[in-house]
């Protein structure tokens, strides 16, 4: 039993991990997507955020600078999206396709040079201490040793109670400011924003531009700390599944926890299940249906959210669609 | 002081001219990039040409690349003209390619010449079914089809991966987790080198020029994409002109499919797509939902796919440069729309502006 409770506990530990990217993902396509903008470049900010983060982490050996360059260079992809759909008024599916090809070329390249210079022994071969400390996980003693809950949130790293914090952060922005209200109305109703004298592409602007932000502390994480190197393709869909997650979470900063933590446990139990069993029984459930699972429940999500009819659940009306003053 | 002002629909010529101009002001950005990168951007681009065009070979390699670009591109815009934005192609060419090989798999001993009709047929099926699950949702509930097609690329995905790890795998293939090869009668005939799916995405695209611009449905389709309001006035039924039209987009996709398993893969895997339905949505969005234009920025595309493999062995260039290039090159010619569509003009005073 003693092991079983420790498994448990390391399980969702892991689940968290996992769900920390997504998370922040999630948080930077909220952002977007109340302004009304459907951004599918998550996955290429976030992978620039990650090779970004880890090249400066090594280069400089300054946690803040690292987490800092991560951030901007989520933002810079941004900025390319926000020029091209907001003040070029493009079409929003597409560049946020050709987003995540540019993005996933850009992290790759320089993931290429990055791996030269450790070979030529410019760059260190691993995180200097002072990076891989800020980011490792750390125990807070006693309460780290609660069984089941205690790892997962008492031994986890310093990117876990940020991403918290952000997401609680935006929820009040997103609910209790004028902010905030004023950014529902560019995301609904344009018009009746620049009736009232909303500055529209502002609005647009900066809010898809701390989104794109937020992605590239997503990937930081795994750069970081979840996996403290470089990988071709690393964040593996992740992206894609904070677009499903947007959706499953109603838009709602507060319900993205947990939405990305139960993302996270249905993401680690496929390596959990090949060999389970149930009171002796063998269980095998195909790990690809456990992978198909976070899709399937938000096409479910998202019928259930049309069927209420709850304005405050329903996506931005707006969403996807350029506004041009004189086409009222 | 500047304003942005909408422009009437330019003229084919004028379209065409910035289009170009678009196109070379890009290459020109990205020279730049090349050369901060640290190669000869003329080179580089020589290489890139050379590589997709330089002989016959590789003439066969790029067409055999835009083949499936081609199929896919015409069916995303046939939903696309609609406004009903499926971006679920990639989705819809694994379920088509399933169909396929499921009758490629059980009906062997079929003589070809029925066979692979029979395949493109459970092909085409197999991609249209899949489509109106999104179809019915929106037509139904409202549920937002760009969601709904976009999520369900993934689930196609895993399902293809569950097939491949499970109930299909191939026990003659010694633990390798891989579909069986189809026999030679699954296999399209080739023609000048290339299997004949470039013979029958031209006939396609014949096919959806003719149905887009000729038809009666091509029309309703058209009207519906414009203002759904008029469409319903008009006495026009909805419901079956979206089913009909969905179906006809996931359908070509599912086509694509078949025509890659069959023409290139010999076999079905979860890799076979490698994100060519996201590349079309791109590709039938430049070319703005035109069935010729889609012929020919599919092979563009294609030149650039192939190109950019070839200088990953000729230059010793990394894959990611040529991804780049293809994301500068997108931007540009995604920004010059906002100059197809608007104009800036240069207003005197306050009050003319807001006049």
């Amino acid at each position: 039993m003693n092991e079983f409770l420790s498994g448990l506990s390391s399980f969702l530990q892991l689940s968290i991990q996992m769900g920390t990217t997504l998370l922040f993902g999630t948080l930077g396509g909220i952002l977007c997507e109340k302004v009304g903008h459907l951004n599918l470049g998550i996955e290429g900010m976030m992978l620039m955020g990650a090779v970004f983060g880890h090249y400066i982490g090594l280069s400089t050996g300054s946690p803040l600078f690292a987490i800092l360059g991560a951030g901007i260079a989520g933002l810079v992809g941004a900025l390319i999206y926000a020029f091209i759909t907001v003040s070029l008024k493009g079409n929003q599916t597409v560049t946020g396709l050709v987003l995540t090809i540019f993005g996933s070329g850009i992290a790759n390249f320089i993931g290429k040079i990055l791996v030269k210079n450790q070979k030529s022994g410019l760059l260190p071969d691993r995180l200097p201490v002072a990076v891989a400390d800020c980011f490792k996980p750390f125990k807070i003693p006693v309460l780290s040793d609660i069984p089941v809950i205690g790892k997962a949130l008492f031994h986890q790293s310093i990117f876990i109670p940020i991403s918290i914090i952000c997401a609680v952060l935006l929820y009040v922005y997103l609910k209790k400011t004028k902010f905030g209200l004023d950014l529902r109305v560019v995301g609904e109703n344009p018009a009746a924003a620049d009736a009232s004298g909303i500055n529209i592409s502002l609005y647009k602007y900066v809010h898809i531009l701390a989104g794109g932000f937020l992605c590239g502390l997503g990937g930081a994480y795994l750069s970081l700390s979840f996996l403290s190197t470089w990988k071709e393709g690393m964040t593996s869909g992740l992206g894609w599944i904070a677009v499903a997650l947007i959706i499953f979470s109603t838009w709602n900063p507060l319900k993205a926890i947990f939405g990305a933590y139960f993302f996270g446990i249905l993401r680690c139990l496929p390596f959990k299940i090949q060999n389970a069993s149930l009171f002796g029984i063998p269980i095998s459930i195909p790990s690809q249906f456990l992978t198909m699972l976070p899709y399937v429940m938000t096409i479910v999500a998202l019928v259930f959210i049309t069927l209420r009819k709850k304005k405050e659940n329903s996506p931005p009306a707006w969403l996807g669609n350029p506004y041009f003053r004189e086409d009222r | 002081m500047l304003k942005v002002v909408k422009k009437a629909e330019g003229s084919f010529r004028q379209t065409t001219i910035l289009r170009i101009v678009t196109v070379v002001i890009a290459l020109f950005a990205s020279s730049l990039v090349i050369a901060a990168l640290g190669y000869n951007p003329v080179n580089v681009y020589s290489e890139l040409f050379q590589g997709a065009t330089g002989s016959l070979p590789r003439w066969q390699e790029t067409i055999n690349k835009a083949i499936p670009l081609i199929v896919l591109s015409l069916g995303i815009s046939v939903a696309f003209k609609m406004k009903f934005w499926n971006i679920g192609a990639e989705g819809q060419f694994y379920m088509g390619a399933m169909g396929a090989t499921y009758v490629a798999l059980n009906f062997k001993d079929l003589p070809s010449y029925l066979l692979l009709p029979f395949m493109m047929f459970a092909g085409f099926l197999f991609g249209g079914l899949w489509i109106l699950i999104p179809a019915i949702l929106k037509l139904k509930l409202g549920t937002s089809e760009t969601l709904v097609t976009l999520m369900l690329n993934y689930v196609a995905i895993s399902f293809i991966t569950y097939l491949q790890y499970g109930p299909w795998k191939d026990p003659t293939a010694m633990g390798f987790a891989k579909i069986p090869n189809f026999t030679d009668n699954a296999v399209l005939p080739k023609v000048l080198g290339v299997h004949i799916g470039w013979i029958i995405s031209l006939i396609l695209v014949l096919i959806i020029y003719i149905l887009m611009k000729y038809t009666k449905l091509g029309y309703e389709i058209t009207v519906l994409g414009e203002n759904i309001q008029t469409a319903k006035y008009a006495g026009m039924n909805v419901t079956k002109i979206l089913i009909i039209a969905v179906f006809i987009s996931g359908g070509l996709c599912g086509l694509a499919g078949m025509l890659q398993s069959s023409g290139v893969e010999r076999s079905l895997s979860d890799q076979i797509s490698n994100s060519l339905g996201f590349t079309a949505i791109i590709t039938s969005w430049l070319a703005g939902l035109s069935a010729p234009a889609i012929l020919i920025v599919s092979i563009l595309f294609a030149i650039l796919l192939q190109g950019g493999a070839f200088i990953q062995s000729s230059l010793q260039i990394p894959a990611s440069v040529a991804e780049v290039i293809q994301g500068i090159i997108l931007f540009f010619v995604l920004g010059s729309e906002f100059f197809i569509n608007y104009k800036i003009v240069f207003v005197k005073s306050k009050k003319e502006a807001i006049k």
